[in-house]
């Protein structure tokens, strides 16, 4: 048995001779947040739904939950809920309809009322239970459309770009119920545009500029791939700051503050390497601080340009 | 079973969407209603229709008009149901996938039957006197419904190939206009040339006659058989074309 809740490789899709996803390989371990990065039309809606067997890839092959998407399509059904990015909600039923519905369709029998009220209560709709889902504000509207997506208890959550269009408050909440979900051992793959939301949730961030990937690795792995880490040395007086200025090359002086710059990825060993130096000259260090770029800089540095929307409040 | 029990649920799913839109409702059941009041009330008395109560010339009719009403609400819904993001909860769920076709089909001809039905009712209390016997009554209720069935399945296959939900609904319009331009009204001999025409080798005016013949107790063999013709290769075509664009789309 292996602990992959999704391994993917080579996708391929072009539509028409639009190229959107040019081999894509991945691995999720199950029980954990992969994040899918990437500014609009790079490829993440497609990933999703050749994932969640939507869509046939051209060329690659994947395995979710251990069964394969093209050939094992409905035992992937049943392991998996998808949200997307626009809620698909009944707007002519009410919240506890739609979840009754998805109860029905699951055959839960009498067992689904539980589920429903369960769900309910969860996700603080109670109140608005009875009333339509058109009437439901854009928060509502993507709660509930999560909580269907759980009533059938899925392993693995496709979300796609679950906060896109959600105020701050709502992005919130959404996150606290992701990480409610992980905590029940669910395996999350999250689409998203937010740099922040992938640093905030992920176990795993993945970059996908123009339908490949351009890096993997933990959030705090790609901060450090980045070049822009720097240290930054403060001294007490100026004739510390001098004579380090000597020692130190490569280092950006800012002699206004007594500082200087000096890069490097910020681990340990460069670290030491560093404070050894510094020694070697009985060079006083006042304060010392590194700094590792945010997942913007990752962006530009990875793909050689912004994230295309960085709205994060 | 568990494509009996996701149609069923299904079925219940567009049964409440019907309850809760008056608009539906209104197209569906009370409009023709207030068309046969204003056909046979306000101008029933200038048509010629060769003698006998206008209401029993007209009710036939004014059935295929309490039919076609209703279909735009069915083509709008088949469209937003995969336009509007819902069909793709449905297909990533391990469910029975013409489930969501079958909902359609049996709440729309559930509920044309009852808007038929209830033009039936008002035109008895308007003096609609037929001279069916119980079978030719039996008869005429399978025509209706075959043809119910027939334009049913033409609806969704529309619904399905429209882009939008508003030329899905854009759909009911033709629809609509037909049986004017059969026999449900006037006669079609009394129309000018071309429309005269076009109303004798439409569809609806085979099966209004096919009707009236067996409502006024006379059936006409050569109108029911082209009726149940008509009906068959809509229904074929319908079923055919719903099928192939709902294979498309899912």
């Amino acid at each position: 048995m292996t602990d992959m809740a999704i391994v993917a490789s080579g996708l391929r899709k072009a539509f028409g001779d639009r190229t959107v996803l040019a081999g894509v390989d991945l691995e999720v371990r199950a029980g954990s947040v992969f994040s899918l990065l990437g500014p609009n039309g790079a490829g993440k809606t497609t990933t999703v739904n050749i994932l969640s067997t939507l869509l046939r890839p051209d060329g690659g092959t994947a395995r979710v939950a251990g069964r394969d998407i093209a050939s094992e399509t409905r035992a992937v059904r049943a392991a998996i809920g998808v949200t997307g990015q626009f809620a698909s909600v009944d707007d002519l039923l009410t919240g506890e309809e739609n979840l009754r519905l998805m109860a029905d369709l699951q055959h839960l029998g009498k067992g689904g009322r539980r589920v429903v009220a369960d769900l309910l209560e969860r996700f603080d709709l109670t109140d608005s239970a009875g009333t339509l889902a058109s009437t439901y504000s854009g928060g509502m509207r993507r709660k509930l459309d999560l909580a269907m997506t759980l009533v059938g208890r899925p392993r693995i959550v496709f979300l796609d770009e679950p906060t896109t269009g959600l105020d701050p408050r709502s992005r919130r909440i959404m996150w606290d119920i992701v990480r409610g979900l992980v905590a029940d051992g669910t395996t999350i793959f999250l689409t998203t545009q937010y740099l922040e939301e992938a640093d905030q949730l992920a176990d795993r961030v993945a970059v996908l500029d123009q339908g490949k990937l351009v890096a993997q690795g933990s959030p705090g792995e790609l901060k450090r791939q980045v070049p822009g880490s720097h240290v930054r040395l403060r001294f007490a007086d100026s004739a510390a700051f001098d004579s380090a200025r000597r020692v130190l090359t490569d280092a950006t002086p800012e002699p206004d503050n007594l500082t200087l710059r000096v890069p490097g990825d910020g681990g340990a060993t460069s670290l030491r390497r560093l404070l050894d130096r510094l020694d070697e000259y009985a060079i006083d260090v006042d304060e010392l601080s590194v700094h590792t770029p945010d997942l913007d800089d990752v962006f530009l540095a990875l793909t050689g340009h912004h994230s295309a929307e960085v709205t994060v409040p | 079973m568990s494509t009996v029990h996701d149609s069923a649920t299904m079925v219940r799913r567009n049964v409440k969407h019907t309850l809760r839109d008056p608009v539906v409702l209104f197209n569906a059941v009370l409009f023709p209603i207030v068309m046969m009041f204003m056909f046979v009330y306000v101008l029933g008395d200038g048509f010629d229709v060769g003698g006998g109560d206008y209401i029993d010339y007209a009710a036939p009719g004014m059935v295929m008009l309490a039919l076609c009403y209703g279909m735009g609400a069915t083509a709008t819904a088949v469209n937003s149901d995969m336009t509007k993001g819902i069909i793709n909860r449905f297909r990533v769920m391990n469910i029975s996938r013409g489930a969501v076709l079958t909902g359609h089909v049996v709440s729309t001809v559930a509920r044309t039957v009852l808007g038929m039905a209830a033009i039936v009712g008002v035109a008895f209390l308007m003096g609609f006197s037929p001279a069916a016997s119980f079978g030719q009554w039996l008869a005429a209720a399978g025509l209706l419904v075959l043809t119910v069935l027939a334009v049913t399945w033409l609806t969704i296959a529309f619904g399905l190939a429209a882009k939008s939900p508003e030329s899905a609904g854009f759909f009911a319009v033709p629809l609509i206009m037909l049986p004017f331009f059969s026999s449900a009204i006037i006669p079609a001999d009394r129309m000018g040339p071309g429309i005269r025409q076009f109303a004798e080798y439409q569809p609806f005016t085979p099966i209004i006659e096919a009707v009236r013949g067996l409502f006024a107790g006379t059936p006409d063999t050569g109108a029911t058989v082209a009726a149940l013709a008509w009906c068959v290769g809509i229904g074929v075509l319908g079923y055919v074309w719903a099928l192939r664009k709902f294979a498309r789309r899912v």
